[in-house]
């Protein structure tokens, strides 16, 4: 189903491996943009976006970001050097039939306000050739696949909200299945709520779809979460680090990368390491429905860990508000602060779950939901030390 | 009023005679300056030095006083002074010098991201036009014609100074004749026809751009 034109022989041999994984790489060789007015956006951009990866531009505003993702399906065309899809120069290629290959998305989404939400997304399927009946059936799966109900599908594009909007963008951009997604700021236009949801079913999405994915984005934290790998812009368009997010959290280059990349850095990169086996300790524990006179003694330090008929923690109970009181332990009773981390989860979790917990013991659960053990902040700390000296993770 | 009534059922055939002639003289000169606006009007979008020129042409026509071009356009085009095609040749002026303009402004209008993305999904530059920047750009357009419709219809009716036989014709008479009827007959049925192309106009702008009453523009 991809519509690159002149590389039948590659779709044969993609097909013959994993059915529908995308197989393209876009390569810039030394490629530089200079505007008639003598601005240079892009300046000697050396890069590789990876078949099935996503890819992602950062930089502060006017970096060339725009201008870079722009060059891959020729809405401007680069004053020296070479973008090369596979092994073929792009430059060789019609653009109109470059661009049905490649999904785009923007900000704002860009939806056609003249047609309908079903319409919109059958746009490049009918550029293909598609009849309308079959783009349309094509448009109702991509409306599901992009968690969106199918009673939206007549509606105008003013008529939805904007992460509604945003997702029929990317519903349009995958209608054709093209191998290649490019995206500029597809979530910046709406709330951080919304934003948070569209990110992660975007991933969710793209670990289905396995799409070669260059995505723009100013928000370094957008970045580290979506990338594969990570290039970092400076103004005047050069290439100032090229790494995956947990290299460049790590190791920024220079003290450019490092500034932008932001202060809790530290932090943040123990998001890429997993907790792995942490000294978890066992919990004296209630059961909703038990009775209110026998937690004083089963609590430690004061707080007791409250778990459902299905031992999942369902909240933490003080020791004192259940003092000698009748009646048993209920809902509305638990203290429901603090965050979960999975067996699976990395330090940065396990250190917020202990950090977040009103009885400082973080609870890990097993990826169905059931308890494992809790953790200390001080037990986790330990363990991130251990990690730096195996692994250093700043200079 | 009944006396008005009375003239109108004693001449009636000349008077709807005139009047289908004055229909194709409001309708024939809208259509066709509407075919010639929207090149002129896209060449004036699309490339941004013709603009100045284009519009500035089309306001001077628009100043020309409309009877001094029903007189000059014979010697130029060499129709006879009393042929409605003279008229109908004046109105198309009419019609593009004010519609290339509205046409330009409206293609113009559409927001640029909306292009960027079509472009960026593969659609031609014709293509890009045809379906997206012109169904885009018809309540501007739309806007324009009604304007221009109106102003056609009114200028028909100086036009029958000339002698043109028709609807105007009625107000000569009863300029000659000092009988008040036959202007209170011309009155109604140039006010009626504005109203009803009008409508039709407007009709028609509804009918093709579903997406804005969907909005509740
Ligand atoms: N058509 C143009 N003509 C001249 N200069 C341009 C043009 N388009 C962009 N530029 C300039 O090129 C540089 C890079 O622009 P670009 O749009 O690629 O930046 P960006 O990284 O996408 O920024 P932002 O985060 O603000 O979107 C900027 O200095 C910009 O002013
Ligand atoms: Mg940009």
């Amino acid at each position: 189903m991809d519509h690159i034109p002149g590389t039948a022989s590659r779709r044969i041999r993609a097909n013959a491996v994993v059915v529908r994984r995308s197989d393209f790489v876009i390569r810039f060789d030394s490629v530089t943009k200079q505007y008639p007015d003598g601005t240079v956006a892009v300046d000697g951009l050396t890069l590789e976006a990876d078949t099935g990866k996503i890819t992602v531009l950062v930089g502060p505003s006017g970096c060339g970001k725009t201008t870079s993702l722009r060059m891959i399906n020729r809405m401007i065309d680069p004053t020296k050097g070479r973008i090369w899809l596979d092994d073929r120069d792009i430059a060789t290629m019609r653009p109109d039939q470059l661009r049905r290959g490649m999904g785009y998305v923007i900000q704002q989404a860009g939806l056609f306000p003249h047609r309908t939400v079903i319409d919109n997304i059958g746009t490049v399927p009918v550029l293909l050739g598609a009849t309308r009946r079959a783009a349309r059936r094509r448009a109702l799966k991509l409306l599901d696949q992009v968690g969106l109900p199918a009673n939206l599908a007549g509606r105008y594009p003013a008529q939805l909200s904007g992460g509604q909007q945003q997702r029929v963008g990317v519903a349009r951009a995958l209608a054709a299945n093209p191998p290649v997604m490019l995206m500029d700021e597809p979530f910046s236009a709406v709330d951080p709520v919304v934003r948070v949801q569209l990110q992660d079913e975007f991933l969710r999405l793209q670990g289905e779809l396995g799409k070669t994915i260059v995505f723009v984005t100013h928000d370094i934290d957008e970045a580290v979460k979506l990338g594969d790998q990570v290039a970092v812009l400076r103004v005047g368009g050069r290439l100032a680090q090229l790494a995956t997010p947990r290299e460049l959290l790590a190791h920024p280059s220079d003290s450019f990368v490092a500034g932008f990349v932001g202060r809790d850095r530290g932090y943040r990169a123990l998001g890429f390491t997993p907790a792995g086996e942490l000294p978890l300790r066992g919990e004296t524990v209630v059961r909703l429905g038990d009775r209110l006179d026998s937690v004083a003694a089963r609590a430690t330090e004061g707080w007791v860990l409250v778990l459902d008929e299905h031992d999942q923690p369902q909240g933490w109970l003080a020791a004192s508000a259940a003092s000698d009181q009748g009646g048993a332990v209920t809902p509305e009773m638990l203290n429901l602060g603090g965050t979960l981390a999975m067996e699976s989860s990395s330090l940065r979790e396990a250190l917020d779950a202990a950090l977040s917990s009103p009885s400082g013991r973080g609870v890990i659960v097993r990826d169905d939901g059931r308890l494992i053990g809790t953790v200390t902040a001080s037990q986790v700390l330990t363990r991130i030390e251990q990690e730096r000296s195996a692994v250093p993770l700043a200079r | 009023m009944s006396h008005a009534w009375q003239y109108f059922t004693n001449n009636q055939s000349q008077i709807l005679t005139w009047l289908r002639t004055t229909a194709w003289l409001a309708v024939v000169p809208l259509a066709v300056g509407l075919a010639l606006s929207l090149p002129a009007g896209w060449v004036a979008s699309r490339y941004r030095w013709s603009y100045p020129p284009i519009i500035t042409v089309g306001g001077l026509l628009y100043t020309i006083p409309s009877i001094v071009l029903f007189l000059a356009l014979p010697g130029i085009i060499g129709t006879k002074i009393l042929d409605p095609l003279n008229v109908a040749v004046a109105l198309t002026v009419y019609c593009v010098a004010l519609l290339a303009r509205v046409v330009a402004d409206g293609l113009r209008a559409v927001d640029a991201d909306i292009l960027n993305a079509g472009s960026a999904m593969g659609y031609t530059g014709r293509q890009l036009l045809l379906s997206v920047q012109l169904p885009l750009a018809i309540p501007v357009i739309g806007a324009g014609l009604r304007v221009a419709a109106v102003s056609n219809v009114s200028l028909i009716a100086v036009a029958s100074t000339l002698g043109v036989s028709q609807l105007g014709s009625l107000f000569t008479i009863g300029n000659t004749t000092g009988d008040t009827a036959p202007i209170w007959v011309g009155l109604v049925m140039f006010v009626l026809l504005a109203l009803v192309l009008d409508g039709l106009i407007l009709a028609g702008v509804r009918l093709m751009t579903p997406w804005r009453r969907a909005v509740g523009r």
